[in-house]
């Protein structure tokens, strides 16, 4: 039986990480991820989960441990955040060509300059491109429950591809709040042995990442697209076991009173929950305004996306991470948005808004000014995208 | 849903505090939040933790701005910090200090509603440090109800362990010992 418990959230994601009987641990503490491979080497040295762990000497090493343990047929877990990200992006881009369902968790931080040690999603979209598959929290129940499942997705046949859970770094790692967390049997059940396509064995010798010439490079990097694009149909299956055997269903954009809304703010990770608050207090003040929260960001799920915004008249799209191209498009994920509404001959007043950089804190009061100035502006008005809640 | 702001100075144990308010919250059935102020910890430095309990589930990860009770672990404080900051109208400073009431007021000029108890003598006497984080929660009790003291003997003991039992009693000796004064 699940137990509702009083606990921080990192010290949950490693729990749930250790009951999923991890084989292997690389990792290197940095903040505000610190506390859950803290909590996973604590669980080793007590002798409550038989893992090795390794404490590597920096994250570019860590994720080297994780790419020979994977290939070696271990079951794998790593965590980062920001420059820990950055210092093993290298490897980052090998472990998911080379297929290795390694699980990572990422506690989102801004990356320096200036030196931040608080949250935005710099880190997440600098691995937008890394060919993983990426998962976003927006409940500490959730960074929980995709942890568990985050191993059977990527151990899947079809998939067999890296996977990256990421949680909000303070405003939800270092958050104690009520959790469910599930027992080992539970799991056991839900989470078969890991049992690897191919696997580094000295009795029978395999090379795998050897140098790909220019006959080969383009069919290797057609079938990782091919298979990351495929994952999604494993992914809402892995959602729907999930739901069956534990009562808790995850979507991959999960939405809050967006049915009959005009406005719908499309955001991603926990400040989503702030922004579901907003929507009730201007749903009493009579204006139709829902949220969609985006729980995938590769592969994206384009489709589910204009399901359920295509019929909103105008659109809040909100950013944590910077592109800095001088103006002329929008952020990251507004990017992503604005490309699957033309794709579908969609065209909302949609404006994109760049918050909570370096752990700003997003408000109530931000939301509903943000949903105003949509409202209000005229469709020619709106830039690609704005700061809001700046000092100038 | 209350809100309640802890603080202290590095390494007295605000963050403790607010974890165990949330833990013995979230026993009784309720729904709570803990979480410090977000960033480096130095040791004796002024640091804040917050606490959200509340019937139904909390689903703002906005900070604190606007907190119904504010504990001041350590009454040194009250020259360099403003306590009252943000405080909610008829919201209260439940306050660690030797000191009684009227003499706070006119030294600190606080103007909010007041619980005093004097936290470090009853931690040193009970446990022999001037630690008052968990005897600071019998106040806690005693002045908001928002946790009872039977929830808060789980959290104590798991996070204490054999000290458990005295951490309870200083905070037993403080819920009887505070007290409230209004205006």
């Amino acid at each position: 039986m699940s137990e509702r418990v009083g606990i921080e959230v990192s010290l949950a994601v490693a729990e749930a990480v250790g009951l999923c009987d991890v084989d292997v641990v690389a990792a290197y503490p940095i903040t505000p991820q610190t506390h859950i491979v803290e909590h996973l080497s604590e669980l080793v040295a007590e002798g409550r989960l038989d893992a090795e762990f390794i404490p590597v000497e920096s994250e570019h090493s860590a994720m080297s441990a994780c790419v020979g343990s994977s290939a070696a047929g271990a079951r794998t877990f790593t965590s980062t955040s920001s420059q820990g990200y950055a210092l093993m992006s290298e490897v980052c881009f090998i472990a998911s060509t080379l297929r290795l369902p390694i699980v990572m968790a990422v506690a989102n931080r801004a990356l320096s300059a200036p030196i931040s040690i608080w949250n935005d999603h710099a880190d997440l979209m600098f691995a937008r491109d890394s060919g993983w598959i990426q998962l976003v929290a927006t409940s500490g129940q959730q960074a929980v429950d995709l942890s568990v499942m985050a191993f059977r997705i990527a151990e899947d046949k079809r998939v067999s591809l890296p996977v990256q859970v990421n949680l909000d770094g303070f405003i939800m790692s270092h958050v104690i709040e009520p959790l469910f967390l599930p027992d080992a049997e539970e799991i056991k059940r839900f989470l078969p042995p890991f049992q690897p396509l191919l696997r580094l064995d000295p009795a029978r010798p395999i090379t795998i990442g050897p140098v790909g010439m220019p006959d080969v490079y383009t069919e290797a990097r057609k079938a990782h697209d091919e298979v990351l694009k495929a994952s999604k149909a494993v992914i809402l299956e892995v959602f729907d076991e999930f739901a069956k055997q534990f009562g808790r269903r995850y979507e991959l954009i999960e939405t809050y009173r967006v049915e009959d809304a005009d406005t719908i703010i499309v955001a991603m990770g926990s400040i989503s929950q702030t922004a579901s608050t907003a929507v009730d207090a201007m749903r009493e003040k009579g204006l139709r305004v829902g949220m969609a929260s985006i729980c995938l960001f590769r592969p994206f799920p384009a489709a589910e996306l204009a399901g359920v915004i295509g019929r909103a008249k105008n659109l809040v799209l909100l950013d944590r991470a910077t592109v800095f191209a001088g103006g002329e498009i929008s952020g990251p994920v507004a990017l992503e948005v604005k490309s699957a509404l033309f794709d579908r001959g969609l065209s909302p007043k949609v404006a994109n808004f760049l918050v909570g950089l370096g752990g700003r804190d997003v408000t109530q009061q931000n939301f509903e000014e943000m949903v105003e100035r949509v409202v209000t502006a005229k469709n020619g008005d709106l830039p690609p995208y704005e700061f809001i809640n700046v000092r100038e | 849903m209350i809100e309640i702001r802890f603080h202290g100075r590095g390494g007295q144990g605000a963050v403790t505090s607010a974890e165990l308010t949330a833990q013995a919250a979230i026993e009784e059935g309720k729904f709570a939040q803990a979480f410090p102020s977000f960033g480096p910890e130095r040791r004796g430095a002024p640091v804040m933790a917050f606490v959200r309990v509340g019937e139904a589930p909390i689903v703002t990860r906005e900070k604190v701005y606007e907190p119904d009770i504010v504990i001041v672990l350590d009454p040194t404080l009250l020259k360099i910090v403003n306590v009252e900051d943000g405080l909610k109208n008829g919201g209260i400073v439940i306050l660690n200090t030797p000191k009684d009431a009227s003499e706070v007021r006119r030294e600190s000029g606080i103007k909010a509603r007041l619980a005093t108890v004097d936290g470090s003598r009853i931690a040193v006497e009970t446990m022999r440090v001037p630690i008052a984080n968990t005897t600071m929660l019998g106040a806690l009790v005693k002045v908001t109800g928002i946790i009872s003291m039977s929830c808060l003997q789980g959290p104590i003991k798991r996070r204490f362990g054999p000290i458990g039992e005295k951490n309870l009693s200083a905070c037993s000796r403080a819920f009887e010992e505070t007290r409230i004064v209004e205006e």
